[in-house]
C-alpha cells in the first residue's frame, strides 16, 4: 500500500520508522455523544496520536481518520490532539506531525467540537512558542476543512499532495449560501482548482507537494522539520504582519478573476489549463519561477 | 369472375405519397434532401400517417434527440397511435410521445433510465408493449415483421447527396437503415454538420430521404466508463478467482465483459495478476467489447489483439484512432462501431461472456427484473447464452462442452462459457440469490406471457462469488446444481439453507472451488493490485491520449 | 443500533499480548479490535451494529470463524457500520493475520 490518499490513519503511520500510540483503541476513550444519536462509535475517535520515530528523529504525530466522519472533531477527538500538543511542550519532541483529513468540525457534537477546534488552534501556535515545529500533511480524499483549514494554516509548514485539498468553506456550504452562480460544488474540477494542490501550492499556501506516496510525504516531512528547524519557529508579529501584506496583494491582483487557472495565468504559468494533468515534477518546474511565497 | 386486382407496388406508391407531401409542405425550403431545423415539425405531420411503425434511434449510446422532441411535441390531433420501435428508451421524449397520445405501442430492448416511467405508463394504459426483445432480435424482426415504415436516426455528418458518416458511434443504424430503406419506408437523419466530403460514407444517399442539421450535437451517454476508485477489494478478490479459476483454466482467448465494476476489476489485473500468472497471450486476445476505459492499462501492456465494438465511450476517440491495430478502425482513421454485427460477434465468435446480475434462483435463473421498473434487456440474453448453431471448435468450447456431457452417451458439441458474476449481498443487505425471483411477480403485473429471465439457468455454465466458483457444467442432477449454487450463496438465507455434506462433496469434486482452491492468498486481494486505481491513473496509461467526460474528472 | 455477543469455549489457538485493530467505521465497513485476556480458554466476540436485525447471520459468520481459528483467550470487539458478510469475514480474518505477525 503505497498511496498516502488510500491508506487509511494507521497506515499512513507507515511512513514513520517506528510508532507507539497515546490512549490507543483498546482503551476503548470513545465518544459519549454518538450512541445517544444511534450511530456507531470508533474505539480511538477516529484519530491516532502518540510519539514515532522519524530518521532517527522522535516526533509527535497525530493522523486522522477520514473514513469515520469524515474525519470530523468531536470532543474526544478534539481532546486528544489537544493533549498530545500540550503533552508536547513537556516531553519537547523535535517536531509535531498532524497528517489531516478532515471536514471540520463534527456537527453530532458541535459545541465540544468547535471548542476542541479552538483548544487545538491555541495548543499549536504553543508548541511553536516552545520552539517545536509544527508540521502539516494533507492528502486524503475529504481534504482539510472547516476550522482545521485553519489549524493547518497555523502550522510552519504545509505539505500536499495534488489530490489533498486545502480550505475552511466546504463547497457545497458556499454553494448553499451564495448561489451556484458563485461556486458550483458540483463541478468537481472547480473545486480541485480551487481548493487542491497544485493551486495552494502556487498561492503559497503551501510549502510543498508530492505525489501520492507514502515515502513522498515521508521525505517531504523530513525535509519541513529540517527547514523549520534552522529558522523561527515561533509566530512573530513580524512574520504575522508579511502574511497580511501577502494576502493584500494576493486580494489586490487577483481579486477580480473568476477562475484559479486566470490566476495562475496572472502569476505567468504558460499553459494553465495543462496544470492539472502534470506530474509533480514536471509541475514544480513550471511552478518554480513564479509561485507565491517561494 | 374476375378475382380482385391485387396491388403490388403500395409501399412504393405510399412512399411516393408521403414525399410528395413532403416537398409541397416545405417547398422552397427544401435543399435537395435538407431542409431546415425550424421545418422539422412540418415534415413529420407530413411523412407520418397514424398507425405507422416508427423506428427512432433511441440506442444503447446515441440518441437522435432533436427527432425526439419533435416527434413527441407533434398534434395529436394530426398523428396518433404510431408504434413505436427502439432499441433503447433513454430520454424523457421517447415517454412523452405515449403520455400525449402521439404514439400508442411499444417495440424495445431496453429501457434503463425510464424504466421506472414505461411501468407507470403501461399500467395506465397509454402504453401498449408489443415485446421486449434483445437488440439482435429486434433488428433481426425489422427484416420479418416489424418493418419501420419511418425512420428517425442520428449521423455524424452528411454531405449533399444524402450520404452519411456515422463515426465511432454508428451503433444501431446500418440494420436500421437498411430495413427501412428496402421496404420503401423513409429514412430522416438529423445531422451534426453538412460537408461537401464525408471522411468516409457509413450509409449510402440513396437510402436516405431528408436530412436535418440539429441545433445541437446529437446526445450520447457514456455509459461504459467505470472510475476505479469505486472498485472493492471483494471486486479485486472476485477477479483473481475469474481469472485463475476460469479464464485461465479454459484458455479463454474470445469473450465478452457485461459492463460492470466487477468485469472493470478483472479488466484492470489483467496486465498485473494476469501477467503474474504468465497469461500475457494466452488470454483475453480478441474481444466483444464498447471501448472500456478500464481495458486501457491491459491493452498498453500487450494483452489486447483485437476489439470490436458495439458502440463507442465518450472520451476514448483520440485513444481508438491511436491505436488501429486493435480497434475497428476504418480508412479514414475513425472508429466504425456496429451493434448488430457485434452483437451476432459475441454471440458466434466468442467463447465465454460474464457479467454480473441482480437475482439468481436455484436453477441458476439470472434476472435484473425489479418491481416497479420494465427495463428490458438490452444485449445480454444473446451474449449470455450458449450458441447452439455454432460448429467451429476452440479449446474452451470444447473443454466446456465435454464437461457438462462427460458420461452422458450424447453426441458430443461444444458449449459456450456463461459465466455470472454477483457478490452474494447487494446493497443495503440485499440477498443475490433468491427462491423466487422478482420478475415473475413484475411479469404478473405487467401482463407479460413469461417471466422476464435475462440468463437461463441452461445456459449458465458458472456462478462466481466472494465464496467461489460454482461449476454447473459438471453438476449431473437439479440437486446437485441446486447445492452448488447454494454452496457459493455464502450466509445469505439460500446460502445457509445448503445441504453441507453435499457442498462439501461438490467441493471434492472440483464442482465448488474455494478461492484458497486455486491457490489464491486472500490478502493479494487489494486495491494495490489494480493496473489504474482513479481516472488520472487511465488517461496517464493512454499517454493523455483518453479524455475522460467531465463527470469522470475532478480536473 | 444493536449489541450482538458470543462466547465459545474451549479455544485451541492463544495470541500475542499486544492488542491489534484493523479496518474503519465507515459506510459499509467496520473496525474489528483483537486483544488477549484471560478467558478460560474460550474466545468472546462484542459486536456493536448500525445494521440492525442481521442476528442470524452474524451468528453463522462468527461460528465459521471461531472454526477457522479456534481462538483461546480472545476478546474481539466490533463497530460495524453496515459490512457485508465478506467484508466481516476479510477483516476478522486480517485482525487475526496481524496479530500473528502475518499479512500488513
Amino acid at each position: 500500500m503505497s498511496s498516502y490518499l488510500e491508506a487509511n490513519a494507521r497506515e499512513r503511520l507507515a511512513l514513520f520508522d517506528s510508532f507507539e500510540e497515546f490512549i490507543g483503541p483498546a482503551q476503548r476513550v470513545v465518544s459519549p455523544h454518538l450512541a445517544q444519536l444511534n450511530a456507531p462509535v470508533s474505539f480511538d475517535d477516529g484519530v491516532v496520536v502518540g510519539r514515532a520515530i522519524l530518521g532517527g528523529l522522535t516526533v509527535f504525530a497525530a493522523a486522522q481518520e477520514g473514513g469515520f466522519m469524515g474525519g470530523a472533531v468531536g470532543e474526544v477527538h478534539g481532546a486528544k490532539l489537544v493533549g498530545l500538543l500540550r503533552r508536547a511542550l513537556l516531553d519537547r519532541p523535535s517536531a509535531v506531525l498532524l497528517l489531516l483529513e478532515t471536514g471540520g468540525v463534527r456537527l453530532h457534537e458541535a459545541n465540544a467540537g468547535l471548542i476542541a477546534v479552538s483548544e487545538v488552534m491555541r495548543a499549536v501556535l504553543d508548541v511553536r512558542a516552545a520552539g517545536i515545529p509544527v508540521v502539516v500533511l494533507i492528502g486524503g480524499s475529504n481534504g482539510a476543512f472547516g476550522g482545521m483549514g485553519i489549524v493547518a494554516r497555523c502550522a510552519n509548514s504545509l505539505v500536499i499532495s495534488e489530490e489533498g485539498r486545502l480550505a475552511m468553506s466546504g463547497p457545497e456550504v458556499i454553494e448553499t449560501a451564495n448561489g451556484v452562480e458563485e461556486f458550483d460544488s458540483r463541478d468537481r474540477a472547480l473545486v480541485w482548482r480551487t481548493t487542491g494542490g497544485k493551486h495552494r501550492y502556487l498561492l503559497g499556501d503551501v510549502q510543498r507537494i508530492v505525489e501520492d506516496s507514502i515515502p513522498a510525504f515521508r521525505q517531504a516531512a523530513l525535509d519541513a522539520i529540517a527547514e523549520a528547524r534552522s529558522g523561527t519557529v515561533e509566530l512573530t508579529l513580524a512574520s504575522l504582519e508579511a502574511e497580511q501584506a501577502m494576502l493584500e496583494q494576493r486580494i489586490e491582483r487577483f481579486g477580480g478573476r473568476r477562475d484559479p487557472a486566470d490566476i495562475w495565468s496572472a502569476l505567468g504559468i504558460a499553459a494553465p489549463q495543462d496544470v492539472p494533468m502534470l506530474d509533480i515534477d514536471s509541475f514544480t518546474a513550471a511552478a518554480a519561477p513564479y509561485r507565491l511565497g517561494a | 369472375m374476375n378475382a380482385p386486382i391485387r396491388v403490388w407496388d403500395s409501399l412504393q406508391r405510399n412512399r411516393n405519397d408521403r414525399l410528395a407531401r413532403a416537398r409541397s409542405v416545405l417547398g422552397g425550403e427544401l435543399a435537395g434532401k435538407a431542409l431546415p431545423a425550424a421545418r422539422i415539425s412540418d415534415l413529420l405531420h407530413a411523412v407520418l400517417e397514424n398507425g405507422d411503425r416508427v423506428c427512432i434511434e433511441g440506442n444503447n449510446q446515441k440518441q437522435a434527440d432533436f427527432l425526439a422532441q419533435a416527434l413527441a411535441g407533434l398534434d395529436p390531433q394530426r398523428v396518433h397511435d404510431l408504434h413505436m420501435l427502439q432499441s433503447v428508451l433513454a430520454l424523457p421524449e421517447h415517454l412523452d410521445v405515449f403520455e400525449r397520445g402521439v404514439a400508442s405501442k411499444l417495440d424495445f430492448s431496453f429501457s434503463g433510465p425510464q424504466a421506472a416511467r414505461v411501468a407507470k405508463l403501461a399500467a395506465a394504459g397509454k402504453l401498449n408493449i408489443g415485446a421486449i426483445h434483445t437488440y439482435l432480435e429486434l433488428f433481426s424482426r425489422y427484416f420479418i415483421d416489424l418493418p419501420p415504415r419511418v425512420a428517425l436516426v442520428a449521423a455524424e455528418a452528411a454531405d449533399r447527396n444524402g450520404n452519411l458518416y456515422t463515426g465511432p458511434n454508428t451503433e444501431d443504424t446500418p440494420p436500421i437503415v437498411e430495413a427501412t430503406a428496402f421496404k420503401n419506408g423513409i429514412v430522416i437523419v438529423q445531422v451534426n454538420r453538412i460537408v461537401d466530403e464525408l471522411p468516409r460514407i457509413d450509409v449510402p444517399g440513396d437510402w436516405v430521404d431528408f436530412v436535418v442539421q440539429s441545433p445541437t450535437p446529437y446526445y450520447i451517454e457514456p455509459l461504459f466508463t467505470r472510475d476505479p476508485a469505486q472498485i472493492s477489494e471483494i471486486q479485486v478478490l472476485m477477479a483473481m478467482m475469474a481469472i485463475k479459476g476460469i479464464y485461465a483454466e479454459y484458455q479463454v482467448q474470445r469473450l465478452n465483459h457485461g459492463i460492470g465494476f466487477d468485469t472493470a476489476a478483472i479488466e484492470l489485473l489483467l496486465p498485473t495478476y494476469g501477467a503474474s500468472l504468465g497469461l500475457r497471450g494466452k488470454i483475453a486476445t480478441n474481444w466483444a467489447l464498447n471501448p472500456h476505459p478500464a481495458l486501457i492499462p491491459a491493452i498498453e501492456a500487450g494483452f489486447v489483439e483485437s476489439i470490436h465494438s458495439f458502440g463507442s465511450e465518450l472520451g476514448m476517440e483520440n485513444y481508438i484512432r491511436a491505436r488501429p491495430d486493435v480497434f475497428a478502425v476504418g480508412p479514414d482513421g475513425s472508429m466504425r462501431s456496429n451493434r448488430a454485427y457485434c452483437q451476432a460477434a459475441g454471440h458466434y465468435a466468442c467463447d465465454m461472456f460474464i457479467g454480473s446480475t441482480l437475482q439468481i434462483d436455484l436453477a441458476g435463473n439470472s434476472s435484473t427484473a425489479t418491481l416497479g421498473r420494465i427495463s428490458g434487456f438490452g444485449g445480454a440474453p444473446n451474449m449470455g447464452a450458449d450458441a447452439r448453431g455454432r460448429r467451429h471448435a476452440s479449446p474452451a468450447w470444447l473443454k466446456a462442452g465435454e464437461q457438462a456431457r462427460q458420461g452422458s452417451g450424447t453426441i458430443p458439441r461444444g458449449q459456450k462459457l456463461v459465466v455470472q458474476m454477483v457478490e452474494t449481498f447487494r446493497e443495503h443487505m440485499q440477498p443475490a440469490f433468491v427462491e423466487r425471483l422478482d420478475a415473475w411477480e413484475l411479469g404478473e403485473q405487467a401482463k407479460m406471457a413469461i417471466p422476464p429471465v435475462m440468463i437461463y439457468g441452461d445456459d449458465v455454465t458458472h456462478i462466481l462469488t466472494e465464496e467461489g466458483i460454482a461449476n454447473l457444467l459438471l453438476c449431473r442432477s437439479a440437486e446437485e446444481r441446486e447445492q452448488a449454487i447454494r454452496g457459493v450463496a455464502g450466509y445469505t438465507p439460500f446460502g445457509l439453507q445448503r445441504d453441507k455434506r453435499m457442498v462439501e462433496n461438490l467441493r471434492d469434486r472440483g464442482i465448488i472451488t474455494r478461492a484458497e482452491d486455486l491457490g489464491i492468498d486472500k490478502r493479494q486481494a487489494t486495491r494495490d493490485l489494480l493496473a489504474a486505481k482513479n481516472m488520472k491513473d487511465l488517461v496517464r496509461a493512454s499517454g493523455g491520449l483518453y479524455d475522460p467526460p467531465k463527470r469522470f474528472r475532478n480536473w | 443500533m444493536e449489541t450482538l455477543n458470543y462466547r465459545f469455549e474451549q479455544g485451541r489457538r492463544s495470541l500475542s499480548a499486544e492488542p491489534r485493530i484493523v479496518g474503519v467505521v465507515s459506510s459499509g465497513n467496520l473496525e474489528v479490535l483483537i486483544e488477549s485476556t484471560p478467558l478460560g480458554g474460550a474466545c468472546e466476540v462484542g459486536i456493536q451494529t448500525a445494521a440492525v436485525g442481521f442476528g442470524p447471520i452474524w451468528q453463522a459468520v462468527i461460528t465459521d470463524f471461531h472454526e477457522r481459528w479456534q481462538l483461546a483467550d480472545a476478546r474481539i470487539a466490533i463497530n460495524d457500520m453496515g459490512a457485508t458478510p465478506a467484508v466481516v469475514s476479510l477483516r476478522l480474518d486480517q485482525a487475526v493475520e496481524s496479530m500473528l505477525g502475518e499479512g500488513k
